[in-house]
């Protein structure tokens, strides 16, 4: 069981605790900075929280031996003198970290290794803790790249890494918008993942190219780990062979449309979404906040309530920011609201934290 | 010698005392503070070492047009003021 979440918010890094049986806020930090996403690392106890500076750009602080402190963010490497490469909307194509949109700790053989996704679509590694970044040049370089669309921004971005446990260079990651990649050398060469997904937002030419997909969210499950979900722009699709192909699930009450997925460490079949009416509107169905789940595979879902507002609810759950813990009980939310809901029975009840956090960007048990 | 003033809102990320550098354009200039403070750099500067989007530089009262490689030139007793655009929210 996790006792512990950071809720990684607009305006500063949220500590949320369990003691005595209630959840509460226990620290803040970065107060009134834009902290986009915050992890812990159960291999070193280190945490890691990504800043957007704004005027100043984006940086990393770690916190190790009872201390925040800066250490080095992701740099693209120099920009070829002469390349024109326009994005969609025809600007140039700015080599620059955007925003750190995606960070995940290696396998447990590799204890050094970090993995942080970005916009405008670049991958890092690092196998010094954060110290350090590689960038993974290859996937940059790929002819397919420049394919790459905004998806919610103007920019690629770079959102999930789900690194299998069975082999840590084994890593697939999702692009909003491009689809799913892999590597199977640690991040030496790529190839395009995820058949069987399908766009609604591209030609009928177009609609099960993989590259052309806007998967929102991908997860793996710890104990099965062929078993991938995806909350995709226009579906839910599951894959039981390591992302290779995807079903799509069909009939989803009240919406097929949202970010977040999470998947039981365990039990594959069992998932959970936050849905919303897709896809201009973006917000809960009928003002009520709900969660889905299915336990067996998506052929029948759950629509759980108990504990989350039903009225006038327009709180939107982002794609970072539906955790579960490892025991596969505790589930929780945050809302773009400010809202932050912890559920300690699988989703069935949810308990309210607080509803007045800065719009909540990310949330992890630690 | 030109002077390198920073705007304060910069202070509690990371220190910048007003410093003194040689340098006769803005690029040497800006180079000449972050031999001392390395940290600075990636505050004011880009992944493509352009200057960052809403980061405004002046040189005394005119600002820089050359974002990119920053040759706008600098005079001898010149000031020049790496401040925070309004634009950036």
């Amino acid at each position: 069981m996790s006792d512990r979440i950071l809720v990684s918010t607009r305006k500063g890094l949220f500590t949320v605790e369990r003691a005595n049986g209630s959840w509460k806020i226990a620290g803040a930090d970065f107060l009134g900075d834009n902290v986009t996403l915050a992890i812990s690392d159960p291999r070193s106890g280190h945490l890691y929280a990504a800043l957007d500076h704004g005027h100043f750009g984006v940086k990393m602080q770690r916190f190790a031996d009872g201390a925040w402190s800066e250490t080095h963010a992701p740099v693209y490497p120099p920009k070829p003198e002469g390349l024109e490469e326009k994005d969609m909307w025809g600007r140039e194509i700015q080599w620059t970290t955007n925003r750190i949109w995606a960070l995940a700790p290696g396998g447990q053989d590799q204890p050094g290794t970090l993995w942080c996704g970005t916009l405008p679509g670049g991958l890092f590694r690092s196998d010094d803790h954060g110290a350090s970044w590689t960038m993974c040049e290859t996937l940059w370089r790929h002819p397919k790249r420049i394919q790459w669309m905004g998806g919610g921004a103007d920019l690629p971005g770079l959102h999930s890494i789900c690194v299998d446990p069975r082999n840590s260079d084994h890593v697939c990651i999702g692009v909003s918008t491009g689809g799913l990649w892999f590597t199977a050398d640690g991040g030496a060469t790529w190839t395009q993942r995820g058949e069987g997904m399908r766009a609604e937002h591209v030609p009928p030419e177009m609609t099960h190219d993989p590259i052309s997909q806007d998967v929102h969210c991908l997860v793996q499950c710890a104990a099965s780990p062929e078993r991938m979900w995806v909350q995709h722009h226009n579906a839910i699709f599951m894959s039981s062979d390591a992302g290779r192909n995807f079903t799509e699930i069909v009939d989803v009450k009240p919406s097929v449309f949202g970010f977040p997925v999470v998947v039981h460490p365990r039990e594959p079949d069992t998932a959970w979404f936050a849905p919303e009416i897709k896809d201009e509107r973006r917000i809960p169905v009928g003002g009520r906040l709900v969660v889905t789940r299915t336990r067996d595979g998506g052929k029948t879902f759950e629509t759980l309530s108990r504990g989350l507002p039903q009225e006038h609810a327009y709180d939107v759950v982002y794609r970072h920011a539906m955790d579960i813990d490892g025991s596969g009980d505790r589930l929780v939310i945050g809302s773009t609201t400010g809202g932050l809901w912890i559920s300690e029975n699988q989703g069935d009840d949810w308990q309210m934290v607080s509803h007045t956090l800065p719009p909540v960007y990310a949330t992890r048990f630690a | 010698m030109p002077k390198v003033v920073f705007t304060a809102n910069i202070q509690r990320l990371v220190e910048c005392p007003d410093t003194f550098v040689e340098g006769s354009d803005v690029r040497t200039a800006l180079e000449g503070v972050f031999r001392e403070n390395p940290r600075a750099r990636g505050y004011i500067l880009d992944d493509q070492a352009a200057l960052r989007k809403h980061i405004a530089v002046f040189v005394n009262r005119v600002l820089v047009r050359d974002r990119i490689r920053l040759s706008d030139p600098v005079p001898e007793d010149g000031i020049v003021y790496v401040m925070q655009a309004l634009s950036g929210g």
